[in-house]
């Protein structure tokens, strides 16, 4: 019994360790190779967005293919993301002077932000299922993006000014100290470019430990159970609201540290995080395998480097993405390429070597 | 006083009067079936005993507690478990992982210690797998521990529906015929086990079944329903003599 436990703890932790090696060796190598000058400044340019898309489909396959409920506004927790940990650092830039500081605050803030609206909007919806869900999430993430589109944040020396409108009056602003925060549907400017590969990095790992963990635990059990029978999962005594709020906060943490993220990297323009880009997303947990942490990483990498690495096929760009997919979707539902595939995995190389042991 | 003690219990589907004056006293460490023909409103008994319906009128207590009204998740921490008539597992986890989601108000710890691997974590988890093998093994599962519960041939399905019951710590254990599509050696070894189960873990169960020779071999007490009414109820040997009863079943 004993050694069955032990067992079953070395192949979930190897399965883990496989997977976080994988992320180090790949960021790693294509640094190495980007340093070098192997790799063109193209491809170095899209380590960092790497690293948000990793997350982003991470936390998606939580709410989606750990949990069950289809979820479209993955973008609209990005953008508070996004927003309040840019907006955090563009006000507290003279405050805390070191980024090693005011940076992580940011990303946290900005994670924090959007959990709080996934709790928010995860209490009316928990007795919706299906398409519902879908519908609800969708809208959000619609309602969000309208939303910042219409904020107006300027500080004086006599404060702050808010307007929620299609403009700001500016008559009452005094123009000398005057600081534009928020500019309604501008992009929002002056938001310190922190972001860097080795931070990403930290950020994937972190993410993969706490989400890998969660999942791998009493309340992973318990989300799994929600998703296969909700009715039998609630007659053994497992308290529904509970854990899918405890996935809901957590998908959209994860999802606004990605857009913290995002927002220290490039520009914030509030178009940027639509509808597109939610089922952009859900297409790299799909592709990635439903419920397949490392899935969602390998697919998140390889399709959205792909249109970025084609662009100089111009307009054959998007045919090839599109066989792309097709060919990941045929593949993933195909039994022996499954099984080849098992065969090349770290955990497999490493279950034979203890398998020898174990004997 | 009894451990289950149901007193006029209603339900209607719109114009369906799916149960209806349904009264019966069940003791500790009992083994009572529940009898009746297809559509009698068996099924629906369970589902108004672990709150998935809410009873028109009428009341449940349990150990001398009111449950009815209460939600399923409350029932069950109570100490109703259940398995249903057309296999309800968890499809796709391990055997292991279904007994270990039955273990989860039995075995705590948070999901904070969860994420950061802390030693509450290593402790109970190490405690869930050594209970839930236990289980396992008294139906002898334990070998297939780490199969895909739908991978599972059917009879063992059943059992472990059971087992994942068992593991919710239940002072009633309710099945919905358990042996559906056993042949009658499978039933045999199935009733020793129900009895087993009675003893081993002193708990009452409350069986529906078809197979009469699975209720006359080990249920103590029986209650006929039938279109929703209680036909009778009482010892097995009488009341399965009673005319009422193979009227009932056999038709006029
Ligand atoms: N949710 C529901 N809505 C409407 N009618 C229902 C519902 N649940 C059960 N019924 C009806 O109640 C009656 C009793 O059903 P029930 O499933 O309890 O029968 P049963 O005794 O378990 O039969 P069987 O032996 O076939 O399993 C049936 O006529 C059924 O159609
Ligand atoms: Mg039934």
């Amino acid at each position: 019994m004993r050694k069955l436990f032990l067992k079953s703890i070395k192949s979930s932790t190897r399965n883990k360790f496989s997977t976080y090696i994988m992320v180090i060796a790949f960021f790693s190598i294509a640094a190495i190779l980007v340093e070098a000058g192997i790799l063109g400044s193209l491809f170095k340019g899209l380590l960092v967005p790497m690293c948000y898309y990793i997350i982003l489909a991470v936390s998606l396959n939580l709410t989606v293919g750990i949990l069950g409920e289809l979820s479209l506004g993955h973008a609209g927790f990005m953008c508070v993301g996004a927003y309040v940990g840019g907006v955090f650092s563009i006000l507290t830039k003279d405050i805390i002077t070191s980024a090693l500081i005011r940076f992580p605050l940011a990303l946290v803030v900005g994670g924090l932000a959007a959990g709080l609206f996934g709790i928010l909007i995860g209490i009316p919806i928990l007795r919706l299922k299906g398409d519902y869900l879908a519908i609800v999430t969708l809208a959000f993430g619609e309602i969000i993006k309208k939303l910042v589109q219409n904020i107006y944040i300027i500080k004086d020396v006599t404060g702050f000014h808010f307007s929620f409108a299609t403009s700001i009056d500016t008559s009452t602003i005094d123009s000398e100290s005057k600081q534009v925060i928020l500019n309604g549907p501008m992009s929002i400017s002056g938001i310190p470019k922190n972001a860097n590969i080795v931070i990403g990095v930290i950020l994937v790992l972190i993410t993969l430990f706490v989400i890998m963990n969660l999942v791998d635990s009493r309340s992973g059990r318990a989300f799994m159970a929600i998703r296969d029978n909700r009715i039998v999962a609630e007659g053994i005594g497992i308290n529904i609201t509970k854990y899918k709020l405890i996935v809901f906060s957590f998908s959209a943490f994860f999802a606004g540290v990605a857009g913290s993220l995002f927002a220290h990297f490039s520009t914030v323009d509030p178009t940027k995080f639509d509808y597109n880009l939610s089922i952009l997303i859900l297409v790299f947990v799909v592709l990635g395998g439903i419920g397949n942490i490392r899935g969602s990483v390998i697919a998140a990498v390889i399709l959205y480097a792909l249109p970025e690495l084609l662009r100089s096929f111009q307009n054959y760009r998007m045919l090839i993405y599109a066989i792309v997919l097709i060919v990941m979707m045929i593949l993933n539902n195909n039994e022996k390429f499954l099984r080849f595939k098992e065969r090349f995995t770290f955990k497999r190389l490493f279950a034979k070597k203890h398998a020898k042991e174990d004997a | 006083m009894a451990l289950l003690e149901i007193k006029d219990l209603c339900i209607s589907f719109g114009g369906l009067q799916a149960v209806q004056n349904f009264s019966i006293s069940i003791e500790q460490n009992q083994l009572y079936g529940l009898i009746g023909p297809n559509g009698a409103g068996k099924t629906t008994v369970f589902n108004l005993l672990t709150g998935v319906y809410k009873p028109t009128s009428g009341s449940i207590t349990l150990d001398g507690q009111g449950i009815s009204g209460k939600s399923p998740m409350e029932i069950n921490k109570s100490g109703i478990a259940r398995t249903y008539q057309n296999i309800r597992l968890f499809s796709n986890m391990s055997v292991l992982d279904n007994v270990k989601v039955g273990l989860h108000n039995q075995i705590k710890y948070s999901a904070f210690s969860g994420i950061f691997r802390l030693p509450s974590y290593w402790k109970q988890e190490k405690l869930m797998n050594e209970r839930a093998l236990k289980l396992l093994k008294v139906f002898d599962l334990e070998h297939q521990s780490k199969n895909l519960s739908c991978n599972l041939p059917y009879g063992k399905q059943r059992k472990l529906e059971i087992v994942r019951a068992l593991a919710t710590n239940p002072k009633l254990l309710l099945l919905d015929e358990p042996a559906a599509g056993m042949n009658p050696n499978e039933t045999a070894e199935l009733m020793n086990t129900i009895k087993f189960i009675r003893d081993e873990f002193n708990i009452a169960i409350l069986l529906i079944e078809h197979d009469m020779r699975l209720v006359s071999g080990i249920c103590e007490q029986v209650a006929v329903l039938n279109f929703g009414s209680e036909l009778t109820h009482g010892n097995t040997n009488e009341v399965l003599k009673d005319p009422r009863v193979i009227t009932a079943y056999l038709g006029e």
